[in-house]
């Protein structure tokens, strides 16, 4: 019998469901889980445990009143925060929004909320999402659950260390350049990008505005399939939202990939692809192979000028956004007597962000200022062309591509801090994908020397439900996905004595 | 190619960052080498695409949605009187 912090979402709403369980019980195990074990883990800024004691009652209560809910009806869920909740602070891991409440929440928010979630808590990050490993934050990094002394993976981390470690039975992150697939792939959850529009954006606090997108963290494709329900679909308040139908996900999960066409980009197994790494991708390209479907090898010719693109467009971007903290309307200010305002908005950016926050701005800055504009943004938005036209050609021929989700798996702490470009360099496989628009999913691939290896599945626009279908049938053949790290502390015998 | 510190003195004030002189120097260094990775591909004969979705000009009514409580949101600025936000001057004056 699983302990109740392991029961996926789709298992625990059946038993919910049939009253054989309350979502008391449910969030009980999880803030007791939280207790266990994030002292070492530490994926969290805010628990937020009143709260959430409060919304499983509500859902008990109306449960018992006979009323029809949802599926994500009293289930416990981390969000990263970089979303906006109202009443609870939202930080963005930064000492600019240290103290920030946000008066308002954004619509996944809203759809949760209306899905009767349970929020047990906001995660840690990278400090404004940028970043590779979650060692940006400006309040403590995040550990690894399969190896304390590793990194979950950045920017959303905390998210996918919370739901690796049986904090939260599902969680939502933000993907600029694969910050869900890549935390995902380093923690052995399922992770998903939807396609840009797919999912509102309104009150996520914005990093690159034409590359965000939200997604979920799960330890299932089905649970993955059930977050993305919730939170798909047109938003009148964020104009970049599509008003394209939202199918049913999880009908999609028929276990049957016979005849998919599955395309193997080459530029995805180069050098810089770690051994073990490409060992565990071929296994698992071998297992769709057995399931029936057609695998052939493709080519994503301009894969390698991606990360060289998208680090002039995502910081120049992201020079524009973080122009609002300013100290005046909201946010961190700097106590500083001074009558010159560019003085005192100056010095209080440099006090409120850290370093490599800082090193976007100036990045994003130098690229479009004059004189400038042409030789980077202009050539980086001609970039992102030649990467939108190849998976333009590749789906011709496809219905998916796979490969790699990350080069490596999860690095020790400390390891890239020092030289920027090679934490870059960790998200060369899933910046192509943020370029273009399409959706792409992070699941869990095989190990090697006991760590996580993600699998990417990268779609056509809106084939979220082809990729989730991809992940539940390659699950009903592995059992990776169910497989749990080992973690000090965390012996549910000894807290009960 | 690095760029010369007048250039990063001037992006700072652009980006308004009062950098100290460690990190001026840092960035003078690191700007360029991670722009100019940029600078390998031929991109003369290629559009560019600055947004992925056939999107144009979404429109909707210029309606007035009140917000509920707006005195939340003006509390949350540093400085803030009678319903306003306290600024320092904008425009110099005699």
């Amino acid at each position: 019998m699983p302990e109740l912090w392991q029961l996926t979402i789709s298992e625990a709403s059946e038993r919910l469901a049939r009253r054989e369980l309350s979502s008391i019980e449910l969030t009980h195990a999880h803030l007791d889980r939280i207790a266990q074990v994030e002292g070492n883990v530490r994926a969290f800024v805010t628990v937020t445990e009143e709260q959430a004691l409060q919304q499983a009652e509500r859902i008990d209560r109306q449960r018992s009143e006979g009323a029809r809910l949802g599926p994500l009806a009293g289930i416990p869920l981390a969000i990263k925060d970089v979303i906006c909740t109202k009443g609870t602070r939202t930080t963005c891991s930064s000492r600019m929004l240290e103290h920030f409440v946000p008066p308002y929440d954004a619509t996944v928010i809203a759809q949760l909320r209306a899905a009767g979630a349970v929020f047990v808590g906001k995660t840690n990050m990278d400090e404004f999402a940028m970043g590779s490993s979650t060692e940006n934050s400006a309040f403590f990094a995040t550990h690894n659950p399969w190896d304390l002394k590793r990194v979950p993976g950045g920017s959303s981390g905390g998210s996918a260390a919370a739901v690796a470690a049986g904090e939260a039975m599902g969680a939502l992150g933000s993907d600029t350049g694969g910050s869900v697939r890549q935390p995902g792939a380093l923690t052995n959850t399922v992770a998903l990008k939807p396609t840009y529009g797919r999912v509102s954006r309104y009150g996520l606090i914005a990093f690159a505005s034409s590359l965000d997108q939200i997604g979920p963290f799960a330890r299932s494709a089905r649970d993955a399939a059930i977050l993305l329900q919730a939170i798909a679909g047109h938003d009148p308040r964020d104009s970049t939202s599509v008003n394209e139908p939202v199918p049913d996900y999880q009908a999609a999960l028929t276990g049957d990939i016979s005849g998919l066409r599955v395309g193997v980009p080459r530029e995805y197994f180069v050098e810089g692809t770690e051994d073990g790494v490409r060992q565990a991708v071929e296994r698992a390209i071998d297992t769709l192979r057995s399931l029936g479907a057609e695998v052939g090898e493709c080519s994503l010719p301009h894969t390698r000028f991606g990360v060289a693109a998208y680090y002039i467009i995502a910081p120049s971007e992201a020079s524009a956004n973080l122009a609002r903290y300013d100290g005046i309307k909201y946010g961190f200010s700097l106590r500083h007597e001074t009558d010159d305002l560019i003085e005192y908005v100056s010095l209080t950016r440099d006090a409120g962000f850290g370093t490599e926050v800082k090193r976007r701005i100036m990045l994003g800055t130098y690229a479009l200022s004059s004189g400038y504009y042409d030789a980077y943004y202009l050539k980086a938005e001609q970039v992102r062309t030649l990467i939108k036209q190849d998976f333009d050609r590749a789906f011709q021929q496809f219905d998916v591509l796979v490969g790699p989700t990350s080069p490596t798996v999860a690095f020790k702490l400390g390891e890239k801090l020092s030289d920027p470009y090679a934490m870059y360099l960790n998200d060369v496989f899933t910046i192509p994908a943020n370029l273009a628009g399409n959706p792409g999913i992070s699941i869990p691939g095989g190990f090697s020397a006991g760590l996580p290896v993600g699998v990417q599945v990268i779609g056509p626009a809106f084939g979220e439900a082809t990729l989730l279908r991809v992940a539940d049938a390659f699950e009903r053949a592995t059992d990776y996905h169910a497989r749990w790290p080992e973690l000090p502390g965390a012996r549910p015998a000894r807290k009960r004595r | 190619m690095s760029i010369d510190r007048d250039t990063v003195d001037h992006v700072a004030l652009l980006a308004r960052l009062a950098l100290s002189e460690q990190e001026r120097e840092t960035l003078r260094e690191q700007l360029s080498a991670i722009l100019e990775h940029i600078n390998v591909i031929d991109t003369s004969q290629v559009p560019a695409t600055a947004h992925i979705l056939p999107l144009e000009n979404v429109m909707r009514d210029d309606k007035v949605q009140a917000f509920p409580h707006p005195e939340v949101l003006v509390e949350q600025a540093p400085a803030h009187e009678d319903g306003y936000i306290r600024v320092r001057a904008v425009l110099e004056h005699e």
